[in-house]
């Protein structure tokens, strides 16, 4: 499995999602910007895309899968207050 | 027993202000996502406890299920579960994350023995 794998599995997965996916070797980054984060807490958006991954986590073909979510509002406004706070891993 | 496990992880959770979930122990972490989140809480300078949930593959089975969350570490505050390594972080970064432990540590104040 890799990057590109995981970012179509996100973005079919969570409708209207962006994704961007780093890593390899059982190891990735990905930020994820999505309208349906909306209204939830970071655990819930979390969740939303480890569910995606339930069986890859618990064989550990994906060991670590480090997430950055946020809505488009929130990525405009970390945008605007410029490149520092913008999400990064 | 596994119900020994799930006793053995509800009372961490509940007796200890802050509890973490990780790979080794807070002066070993072997996993970086686990030595992140310690390095975290021992910069907030609060007490905290670790539960090293290698020795027995079935504490992070059993983990997993009460907190429907994949990974270790996995964090509680106040007996409330609050993230994983990559939230802990953003928390901190964010200055979210020192009132939430301030206010966990109150609340004990408020109500010392149950």
């Amino acid at each position: 499995m890799g990057p590109d794998d995981l970012k179509q599995r996100i973005e079919r997965g969570i409708p209207g999602a962006t994704a961007r996916v780093e890593g390899a070797d059982a190891h990735f980054g990905a930020v994820v910007i999505a309208q349906a984060f909306e209204g939830k807490t970071r655990i819930e958006q979390h969740q939303m895309i480890y569910a995606l991954f339930r069986d890859e986590m618990t064989s550990q073909e994906i060991h670590a899968l480090s997430l950055k979510t946020c809505t488009p509002a929130e990525w405009e406004r970390d945008k605007a207050n410029g490149p520092g706070q913008a999400p990064h891993f | 027993m596994s119900q020994e496990i799930l006793e053995m992880i509800k009372k961490e959770i509940d007796s200890n202000t802050i509890v973490l979930f990780t790979k080794g122990t807070a002066d070993m972490p072997m996993c970086g996502f686990s030595a992140r989140a310690i390095a975290v809480f021992k910069e907030l300078g609060r007490p905290f406890k670790t539960v090293d949930i290698l020795p027995d593959p079935r504490i992070r089975q059993i983990l997993t299920s009460v907190s429907n969350w994949p990974t270790v570490p996995q964090v509680f505050v106040g007996g409330k579960f609050i993230g994983g390594s990559d939230i802990i972080v953003e928390m901190y970064q964010k200055g979210e994350l020192k009132p939430l432990v301030e206010q966990a540590f109150n609340a004990k104040q408020a109500a010392p023995a149950r």
